[in-house]
């Protein structure tokens, strides 16, 4: 009598099926471009990066972490790097960089237009921040089933998934910092005539930028988070090292392959975010 | 005068649904009442002016007076919900974008309160803004830039950022920008509020110094009375949204219309903006040089005064005489020119009443006003010039 009545049940997950059953019935051509273009870029990318000499990584992140920071930060990435090949996961690290390289791409590709137009209309500002606080509450496991039945088991699945998870924090900055260039600002450079495209280009994005690179550090930490839980549906990587770690109950492996995710998430957040702050404008 | 800027019954209201709210303000239903009952903000109110060219007119009132929003709507950055602008006599409130962009390029800049500068660029790159919009080549909106850049003082800064420079250099940028356009008409939207004092004073001198030599036609916007009488040519009072009066300086000062532009005005300092011609009188107690010392005393007698001013037949000042020299020369018989004194001050009749001070206080005898040939004008009188310190 108190339980929940069971002819009130709605069965919303039969429907998304239906319709994801549907897409894939019709727009079945559009899945494959996409799936192919993304797989291009994928491969080259992931062979450029396996391709490039161990040393050369190295002293790039020192150079990186030298430059950006100071001197100490270079030496220590450079160590942690190092000490990721020494654990035998330099290629896996790779794969991963290749797949978190990608999705970021593909989300700032997708995101920064986004952004730019919920600053023109308050309208589709109110409709996209909720869909932007779903994305990032819904649990990241989520997203690999939509994936995987539009494309099937590997890598792209995989660099959908982590784009739909990294992508709302570069729209949410691209359109905040937009939108806290001061008023007086975009007042003068309209009141010399400009046209949308250049307040655009000329003020707005120019001055937001500061903001949008802290959107950028944000989603490609996001997309780092994601490349792992992805290696479930067949991503090769370091996280596929700790899902085979997992299901064997091989401590030591585990305990390489997260180390090394940290490694590599200490050195693309405090790189990416010496860019970031090489774009703030003094007050 | 060529009429530059002529707004017609311009009316300006915030909020969704402008249009509809306009018949009520137009039945008189006062501003509070209106954002009260529509939620509706009344910016301007069926404001009407003309603007001649060359001339410096400026927009006076308090905060929420509507000036502000008024100058925007010259520019369209604000839309008027009725009335009409003219500018050159072509109504331009229902100008495309294409026309207005062209409009804002070529005869109108903008100077903000707070500069509004793109923070980063460096200083010329500002200053080629407006060039860069109209599509200017870089060789010559560089060339164009330094030379407008020198001109407000800035030689030497070209490649400084705009964080490193104080705020009346800055606001000296946003004034370089504005001008490198060669525009007809510069909005000055309280370009000085926002600077210290002294700062302020300098930049009203040089703006009144570039003033002098470009001629642009000025419209400015201050809430300060001592700045609006020194810069404008005509000043607009406005309160409510709606003009008040509109007059030269001494129109208003001499003449105000209503109890709010008097209280205003007990605001200025008045011997900055009165001037000799002011405030001399027109005396009719004068003594020729051919006449004699008794006529002197005569005079002195009839007016009750103890010193009267010395004429040529043309009008000439000679000099002055005082009752106790009169007397003597009627006793020892000689002549009015060889009891003239020439220890009195004379002044021009365009000399601000702040500059007679000194020399009020320093006499015991009444200032002469005299033209460039020496000719008597009048007299001023020290009272009239020290009972305004009190």
């Amino acid at each position: 009598m108190h339980d929940f009545p069971d002819y009130w049940r709605f069965n919303l997950g039969i429907y998304v099926d239906m319709l994801i059953d549907w897409l894939k019935a019709n727009y079945g051509a559009f899945f494959d471009v996409i799936n192919n273009s993304i797989l291009w870029f994928m491969v080259y990318s992931e062979k450029f990066l396996q391709w490039l000499p161990w040393w050369l990584v190295v002293a790039v992140v020192f150079v990186l972490g030298w430059r950006l920071k100071n001197l100490l930060s270079g030496l220590v990435f450079a160590l942690l790097i190092f000490i990721v090949g020494t654990f035998g996961l330099w290629e896996l690290m790779m794969s991963t960089l290749a797949i978190v390289l990608t999705s970021v791409v593909i989300s700032l590709l997708i995101g920064i237009p986004i952004g730019i137009l919920m600053t023109y209309s308050s309208h589709l500002d109110t409709a996209i921040k909720p869909i932007l606080d779903g994305m990032q509450t819904m649990p990241s496991f989520v997203y690999l089933i939509p994936a995987v039945i539009f494309f099937d088991l590997g890598k792209v699945p995989a660099v959908f998934a982590t784009t739909i998870y990294a992508v709302p924090p570069v729209i949410r900055l691209t359109n905040l910092g937009i939108r806290q260039v001061p008023k007086e600002m975009v007042e003068a450079a309209e009141s010399f005539g400009s046209s949308r495209w250049q307040l655009l280009t000329k003020v707005q994005l120019p001055q937001a930028l500061p903001t949008i690179m802290a959107g950028i550090n944000q989603t490609t930490m996001m997309a780092l988070a994601m490349v792992v839980i992805a290696s479930m549906i067949g991503a090769k990587g370091l996280g596929m090292e700790v899902l085979i770690a997992i299901n064997r109950l091989d401590i030591a492996r585990g305990f390489e392959s997260g180390l090394s995710i940290v490694f590599l998430a200490i050195i693309i957040d405090r790189i990416s975010q010496g860019i970031a702050n090489r774009f703030e404008i003094p007050e | 005068m060529t009429v530059k800027v002529k707004v017609e019954h311009l009316t300006k209201i915030f909020g969704p649904h402008p249009k509809a709210v306009l018949e009520k303000v137009k039945s008189g239903v006062p501003k509070n009442k209106i954002l009260e009952d529509t939620g509706h903000t009344v910016g301007v109110h069926d404001v009407s002016f003309e603007v001649y060219e060359g001339e410096t007119f400026v927009i006076m009132g308090l905060s929420g007076s509507g000036k502000s929003t008024l100058i925007r709507c010259l520019n369209l950055l604000n839309r008027p919900t009725e009335g009409n602008i003219y500018i050159d006599g072509e109504n331009i409130v229902h100008y495309a974008k294409k026309e207005l962009m062209e409009l804002r390029q070529k005869k109108l800049a903008m100077v903000f309160q707070h500069f509004g500068l793109l923070t980063h660029r460096n200083v010329i790159k500002n200053v080629e803004y407006g060039l860069e919009i109209r599509g200017v080549p870089k060789e010559k909106r560089r060339e164009i830039a330094k030379t407008v850049l020198a001109s407000v003082g800035l030689e030497g800064w070209e490649d400084k950022k705009i964080s490193e420079l104080s705020g009346g250099m800055q606001q000296r940028v946003g004034l370089a920008r504005a001008l490198a356009n060669d525009p007809d008409i510069l909005l000055m939207d309280e370009p000085f509020s926002s600077l210290d004092p002294l700062i302020r004073r300098e930049m009203q001198y040089e703006l009144l110094d570039i003033q002098a030599k470009l001629k642009k036609t000025i419209i400015f916007i201050t809430h300060d009375v001592n700045e609006a009488f020194k810069i404008g040519d005509r000043v607009a009072v406005m309160k409510d949204g709606k003009i008040e009066q509109i007059g030269t300086p001494e129109e208003l000062i001499s003449n105000p219309q209503s109890q709010y532009i008097e209280e205003f005005i007990k605001d200025i300092d008045r011997s900055r903006i009165l001037q000799a011609k002011n405030i001399m009188f027109k005396t009719s107690a004068l003594v020729y040089l051919k006449d004699g010392p008794r006529v002197a005393v005569k005079a002195m007698e009839s007016n009750g005064i103890s010193s009267v001013f010395v004429v040529d037949s043309e009008r000439k000042l000679q000099g002055i005489v005082t009752i106790d020299d009169a007397i003597r020369a009627i006793q020892e018989n000689k002549q009015l020119k060889d009891i003239l004194r020439n220890d009195f001050y004379t002044t021009g009749p365009d000399t601000y009443v702040q500059d007679l001070i000194p020399m009020a206080t320093d006499t015991k005898y009444p200032i002469a006003v005299t033209d460039e040939n020496n000719k008597l004008l009048g007299i001023i009188v020290r009272v009239s010039v020290l009972s305004g310190l009190v």
